[in-house]
């Protein structure tokens, strides 16, 4: 009798099972939809870049030029303008190449050749980050990679650039 | 007349030892200022709790005015600043009690850890005490951005790359953070909003109640 006892699931233990398990069904069912609409940012697919025009290409010279330009920004339910900078420029083998300013240390904005030291370097003034030309990060400086290049593209001698992305 | 009233409810519901057991005990020599000056260290905690206090209060009456949208959010805080009675008064102790908070907090951390208060049987309080400080330290990040001008705006974001420079999960906890992968925006103000006066304060008073019960429960340490 004792035996069969031993294996037996008593009253009340089926009833702590059963009904923890219904709470635990119903705190879940009551919490999931809240975790997904804090996770959605992670979720939402990352839009395709519009191309916008930026300058000629005959106007790209060797020395970087900064360039602004606007693009359309989705910001939820906030649609904007928002002003984009590059710094364009030939690179040694005749290349375009289109350097985004925000500094990879921790997001400020970077010159071109304001040091007199590092005339030609692209130097950022929060905590002393330089970019050789090609806008790479001077090792002992801040920064732990290069600055990021803007997508390209030429179309009739007009230069059209998309977004930044790492190297 | 008070004391009638208090007799009549004490008299149906036997409030006195409910108080009673809360506040009526007596403060140890060893940590009264009153025998020895330099038992002023044991005051950390309490201003820590009596700046909270305010903040909570003055945050309250500051969302009766605050706004987070971008469009408005400036305004409505330049509003309240210029243009309401006592406005200025309010932010201002919202304003300076935010570092004020933090700088006690630091000095109650440092008396606790130089005096070895953590050590058995109180580990578990000194955990939840540093769940404090980085709940704190959670809300002074987000309540900087609420004003939404510059100083707040470049502030997020360079708080936001450092959040993003952890290794691997990095760029998600940024994304969760701000609403979006590339823009401090909208989406990050609500978020930051939400997080500011909901989420974090309902987290700092569960902490600070399993931090007032155990130390009800342990008493302070004893003399050095
Ligand atoms: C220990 C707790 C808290 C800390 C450390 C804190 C910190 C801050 C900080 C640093 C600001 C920016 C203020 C400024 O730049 O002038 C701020 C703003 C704000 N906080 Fe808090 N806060 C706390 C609790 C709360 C609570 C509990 C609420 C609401 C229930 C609240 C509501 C607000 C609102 C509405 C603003 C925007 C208005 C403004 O910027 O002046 N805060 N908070
Ligand atoms: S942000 Fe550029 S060096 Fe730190």
């Amino acid at each position: 009798m004792s035996e069969k006892k031993n294996n037996q699931v008593s009253r009340r233990t089926f009833l702590n099972y059963t009904l923890t398990g219904v709470g635990g069904f119903m705190g879940a069912a009551m919490v999931a939809p809240m975790v997904g609409m804090a996770v959605d940012p992670l979720l939402q697919a990352d839009g395709e870049g519009d191309f916008v025009y930026v300058m000629d290409e005959d106007e790209i010279t060797e020395e970087p030029q900064r360039k602004t330009f606007t693009i359309d920004q989705e910001d939820g339910w906030y649609e904007s303008q928002a002003e984009r900078v590059a710094w364009i420029f030939r690179d040694g083998n005749g290349d375009i190449l289109a350097l985004s300013p925000i500094c990879t240390h921790l997001g400020c904005i970077v010159d071109w050749g304001v040091q007199d030291d590092h005339p030609d370097q692209f130097y950022c003034p929060c905590h002393d980050g330089r970019y050789d030309k090609d806008g790479v990060n001077i090792p002992g400086t801040p920064p732990t990679e290069p600055l990021h290049v803007y997508e390209q593209r030429v179309d009739d001698g007009r230069l059209y650039l998309g977004r930044a992305n790492p190297r | 007349m008070l004391a009638k009233i208090y007799e009549w409810i004490d008299e149906r519901l036997d409030i006195t030892p409910i108080w009673r057991d809360i506040a009526d005990h007596e403060v140890p020599e060893h940590v009264n200022p009153a025998h020895h000056f330099s038992a002023f260290v044991y005051c950390f905690g309490g201003l820590t709790f009596f700046v909270t206090v305010i903040q909570v209060l003055s945050g309250m009456f500051l969302t009766m005015y605050y706004v987070p949208d971008i469009e408005n959010a400036w305004n409505s805080v330049q509003y309240l600043q210029s243009q309401v009675a006592h406005g200025q008064i309010v932010r201002g102790m919202h304003h300076w009690g935010a570092s004020v908070v933090t700088v006690m907090i630091f000095l109650h951390t440092l008396r606790v850890f130089f005096q070895g208060a953590y050590k058995k049987p109180r580990e578990l309080n000194w955990v939840v005490g540093v769940l404090l400080f980085f709940v704190i330290l959670g809300l002074g990040f987000t309540g900087y951005l609420l004003p939404w001008d510059n100083k707040a705006f470049f502030a997020t974001q360079v708080g936001l790359e450092i959040a993003e420079s952890v290794p691997i999960i990095g760029p998600d906890i940024k994304t969760l953070l701000a609403g979006d992968p590339n823009i401090v925006g909208a989406q990050t103000l609500t978020r930051f909003f939400a997080i500011h006066v909901f989420f974090l304060p309902a987290a700092l008073f569960g902490l600070m109640g399993a931090h007032f019960i155990m130390i009800r429960k342990q008493g302070i340490t004893g003399p050095l």
